[in-house]
């Protein structure tokens, strides 16, 4: 296992790149911490999978490096690298049996035929597959290909690191639970280092201690899946990060208050007169509705869903969604809103920025 | 799934039907017509049963041609499946160069048989052909004329050179189908290149390796014009295969009773062939399915 | 409206549709929620006209249907993957089912902008789709689906191969579409949470078989049987033998409520309780509420929530917490459930008696 550093890293896929936008990657510095569970988020086309490409060495990047351990290994062939890759459909060898796709890394490493044995048996254990050590791959199911390729990584004691890229694709819904959960649980009493490449905010959060939430080809913020949630660092954070994602306001910010098309809302700490396009933004969990003072708003659709509901409204012609407990009261009046100022960031160029005196939640 | 009843469709096969009734059904059961009966001229017919069939199976003349037949074939696909195999590995997997590759293996394939026959039957020529006169200048007695030996390697070159593109084309679709990720996949199990080739390429390639040596097969078993233009089937009858006897039974001896007999098994022996090997295909892709 | 009339299908010798009775009112959206293989696909290609019923009608508008090919009712479906025409721009795309019908220009160009406009595609109406990003792609089959104002609108699993917030945007679009264009719209999806956002009716469908058919929020609170109860819920509702005993419940292990309100009239003996994950909550609300005592296998955060695999006993819990709460893994944890909160099953599985919370709502 291994410490995974990624140094001043940027890739185009073009041979001579002008200008900044011919980069699929802009610069990019990262440490992946040994035995880390991380993951890699983002929508279609932000980088996640070129910078994939790089770790596991199918891509050389155009510029800077790529250390294990200290190690450079910007140019080393994938096998190498001692890294262990689960595909986004399963990738198995067919003709084999399952016992044979464990043992095959093993196999080619010529390792000794009792040793083989041992791990094959501990980690079919560890997959929960050693009652279908005989069969043949061909027939499994796509969840049992995809811990078949998962165990053909984890057989080799030396993996630096386990790969996944958005592993639960084509997985039916009621064994993506399992899945996840049995991926959690490996990396939790093995301690491999794993990187999740997904696109899927709920696989990222529930599976990784940190996420690294990727824009447009860059690392927009790095934090635990709370922490993306209270205190998300870009504004794309805060739209890509829960469900609905946060409530974005234009804002003139003013001392301690944010002026929302006329509308004065109390901050919690006192910023400076910030320079540029400011926003300031809250999560819909924290967005309540009060029968007394608050900033008026135009409800246009409740929507229950089940465990609560979403109130879609609009303030000044901007859409506004506050989430309602399931049992919480539905107040006659639900014109008026209230932010509590702890729960407000300020985003200023979408980068979110602090108070100077005071401080938020 | 069960599809759409639609009975308006068979309409549009009517055509088809009525032509494959005068271009096949007619002239077949002419075929039969022949096979169990004689005649003397004037279009008048004897009922003569199976004698045909008892003649023809108890010569040895049939049975020679059919032992040659299947060596042939055996040969061809030996060489052929293999070698098209290990080209179609070899062919750069994109580029300019792939597309040039491509078309340069489709041009053999665009040749018509008998020209082929006759480029090959003027190479081996001892005093002019290229192949046959430098090896008679090598002191190598490769007179196809006369050395049944030199005769079968030419036929089966001359087969090889213009078919194995076909196994090349079929395997290179074939692998083109296979996803990266299987590859990266063997990288990253550090298989060699011989187990990439045995576990990853190789079942991926089954499908299309059956349909290549059924074609190949049935399109050996069934060679004539090649041949024909090279030896003539000779020397001797070292190289009389079987449509190359039945068209000498038939056209040179006129016996038609016999030919049209021959004829009946002739077709029946690929049905048959061919259907061992469609049944094969078909398990496989049963097996194929996940549960 | 559309009616399924003891409808049924078998494909060789084997059930794929049991009989079925459905009504469709006009201007409703009904969504067929159940896991995959259930007979979701299967049953849409009935109401299309795609296959024919084994036994039973289909009537539309009083009319029978039965047999009468898909092309000459005006039907439309979509699917989860995005066909569309790649060699037509984005206008021709969907203006071909119009060119098909015979429209004339005007009539056509006016019918392709009003839809591009609705799906927010009028920027891209020159365009091809594969230049397009995949909700964009989505949207262009959705508005070729539209443009000919069909009668019903099928749509298979619309939403499975976009990206999580692509996903979030099309699910809030699709019921302002549905509501502007008064056709039947039937939407098969695997998540519950979807079924809720889209409204309307929910049918849940279980090998083969309609268990349940009404209002999504009502079908959600009061299921007819522990089936629908487990299709609609997700993470799937949790369960514990139960017996009752004089004006006791009993959980075990000594644990009990009080069998007050709606349970007091419920006969002696051995049932089923189900509830919610999200009912389970780290701290009591009455003084009725039972405590469970569970080892926590794991602990998932997704910002702002907490999922937590537990084991009960013989039992596999999950419960859902409305914070992030750290937790180590292997510890017990005390539960709390309210009495209001659980359903009654018997054995069977038929609901012997509905949640109080779900009757107050």
């Amino acid at each position: 296992m291994a410490r995974i550093e990624l140094s001043d890293l940027a890739h185009s896929y073009l041979s001579r790149p002008r200008d900044e936008e011919d980069y699929a990657l802009k610069t990019i510095d990262l440490a992946w911490d040994d035995g880390g569970a991380y993951a890699l988020l983002g929508a279609s086309g932000c980088g996640k999978s070129t910078l994939l490409n790089i770790i596991s060495g199918l891509l050389v990047p155009t510029r800077g490096k790529v250390l294990f351990d200290g190690t450079d290994m910007t140019e080393a062939p994938t096998s190498a690298r001692n890294i262990a890759q689960v595909f986004q459909f399963p990738v198995v060898y067919d003709t084999m049996s399952v016992r044979d796709n464990l043992a095959f890394p093993l196999r080619n490493r010529r390792m000794e035929a009792d040793y083989i044995r041992e791990r094959v048996a501990k980690v079919s254990r560890m997959i929960g597959m050693e009652d279908q050590l005989a069969r043949k791959a061909r027939g499994l199911t796509a969840d049992e290909k995809q811990k078949i390729s998962l165990g053909r990584g984890m057989v080799r004691e030396d993996v630096n690191a386990i790969l996944f890229d958005e592993p639960l694709t084509v997985i039916d819904p009621h064994m993506k639970w399992e899945l996840r959960t049995q991926l959690r649980q490996l990396h939790d009493e093995f301690g491999h280092t794993m990187i999740y490449v997904t696109h899927d905010q709920t696989e990222a959060m529930t599976f990784a201690d940190k996420v690294v939430v990727m824009h447009d080809g860059r690392v927009v913020q790095l934090g635990t899946p709370d922490e993306l949630f209270e205190r998300p660092g870009h504004t794309f954070v805060g739209y890509f990060i829960g469900s609905p994602g946060m409530n974005l306001l234009d804002a003139e910010i003013d001392g301690s208050n944010a002026i929302v098309a006329g509308h004065v809302i109390p901050l919690a700490g006192h910023y400076a007169k910030p320079d540029g396009r400011t926003k300031i933004g809250i999560r819909p969990e924290f967005v309540s509705f009060t029968d007394k003072g608050g900033i008026p708003v135009n409800v246009t659709r409740v929507e229950d869903v089940g465990r609560h509901r979403i109130v879609r409204a609009e303030l000044a012609g901007t859409p506004l969604n506050a989430v309602l407990l399931e049992q919480a009261p539905m107040l006659a009046d639900t014109s008026h809103v209230i932010f509590p100022p702890e729960q407000i960031g300020v985003f200023v160029d979408d980068w979110r920025v602090e108070p100077q005196s005071g401080g938020a939640a | 799934m069960e599809k759409t009843r639609n009975n308006r469709a068979w309409f549009m096969v009517l055509p088809v039907l009525a032509l494959v009734a005068f271009s096949a059904v007619i002239p077949l059961m002419t075929v039969v017509n022949y096979a169990f009966n004689d005649t003397f001229g004037n279009n008048v017919f004897f009922w003569v049963g199976v004698e045909w069939f008892e003649e023809v199976l108890g010569s040895d003349r049939m049975w020679d041609a059919l032992q040659r037949q299947l060596i042939f074939s055996a040969a061809v696909l030996a060489i052929e499946v293999p070698l098209g195999i290990a080209v179609a590995l070899a062919m750069p997997k994109k580029g300019i160069w792939a597309s040039v590759c491509l078309v340069l293996m489709a041009l053999p394939l665009l040749i018509p048989w008998n020209v082929v026959g006759t480029i090959w039957q003027v190479f081996t020529r001892i005093d002019i052909g290229l192949l046959g006169s430098t090896l008679h200048q090598l002191g190598i007695d490769f007179n196809i004329g006369q050395n049944a030996g030199a005769a079968w390697a030419t036929v089966i070159m001359m087969d090889v050179w213009h078919w194995t593109s076909l196994v090349v084309l079929l395997a290179y679709a074939g692998l083109q189908a296979i996803p990266d990720a299987y590859y990266q996949a063997a990288k990253i199990d550090q298989a060699g290149r011989w187990a990439v080739f045995r576990y990853v390429e190789l079942p991926k390639l089954k499908g299309v390796l059956l349909i290549a040596i059924l074609l190949r097969f049935m399109d050996s078993f069934m060679i004539y014009t090649e041949p024909f233009v090279v030896t003539g089937g000779g020397p001797g009858s070292t190289t009389t295969f079987l449509s190359i006897d039945l068209v000498k039974m038939a056209l040179g001896q006129f016996d038609l009773g016999p030919a049209a007999a021959f004829s009946i098994m002739y077709f029946l022996v690929i049905l048959l062939i061919s259907w061992i090997f469609y049944t094969i295909m078909m398990n496989l892709d049963r097996q194929e399915r996940p549960r | 409206m559309l009616e399924l009339r003891g409808v049924s299908k078998t494909v060789l010798g084997k059930p794929h549709i049991h009989t079925t009775d459905l009504t469709f009112q006009s201007g409703t959206m009904n969504v067929l929620l159940g896991p995959t293989l259930s007979g979701k696909t299967t049953l849409m290609r009935l109401m299309a006209g795609l296959d024919e019923p084994t036994e039973g009608t289909i009537h539309a508008h009083g009319k029978d249907v039965t047999g009468v090919k898909v092309q000459d009712r005006k039907i439309a479906m979509v699917y989860q993957q995005f066909i569309n025409y790649p060699n037509m721009t984005v206008y021709e795309n969907i203006a071909s089912p119009m060119r098909l019908m015979g429209k004339s220009k005007a009539e056509m160009d006016k019918a392709v902008r009003g839809t591009a406009d609705m799906l927010r595609l009028t920027p891209m109406l020159d365009r091809k789709p594969l230049e397009l990003s995949g909700g964009q792609q989505q949207r262009c089959a959705l508005a070729r689906a539209l443009v000919k104002d069909s009668d019903l609108v099928l749509l298979d699993e619309p939403l499975a191969n976009l990206d999580y917030k692509l996903r979030e945007e099309l699910r809030e679009e699709i019921p302002k579409i549905f509501q502007e264009s008064g056709a039947i719209f039937v939407y098969a999806t695997t998540e519950p949470e979807e079924a809720l956002l889209l409204g309307g009716n929910t049918a849940t469908l279980w090998e083969g078989r309609i268990t349940q058919f009404g209002p999504a929020p009502e079908v959600y609170r009061n299921p007819k049987d522990a089936v629908t109860a487990r299709v609609y819920s997700d993470p799937p509702m949790n369960f514990a033998p139960c017996s009752k005993q004089g004006n006791s419940l009993s959980f075990g292990e000594g644990i009990e409520a009080p069998a007050d309100g709606p349970f007091a009239t419920l006969s002696d003996g051995q049932y089923q309780a189900g509830f919610r994950p999200n009912h389970l909550r780290l701290e009591a609300r009455s003084a009725s509420a039972v405590p469970f005592r569970c080892t926590l296998g794991i602990a998932e955060i997704t910002g702002s929530e907490t999922f937590l695999h537990l084991r009960h006993g013989q039992d596999n819990w999950v419960a859902l917490i409305h914070v992030a709460h750290h937790f180590e893994p292997g510890s017990e944890i005390d539960l709390w459930l309210e009495p209001e909160h659980v359903y009654l099953f018997d054995a069977d599985g038929a609901l012997v008696q509905t949640a109080a919370y779900a009757a107050a709502a």
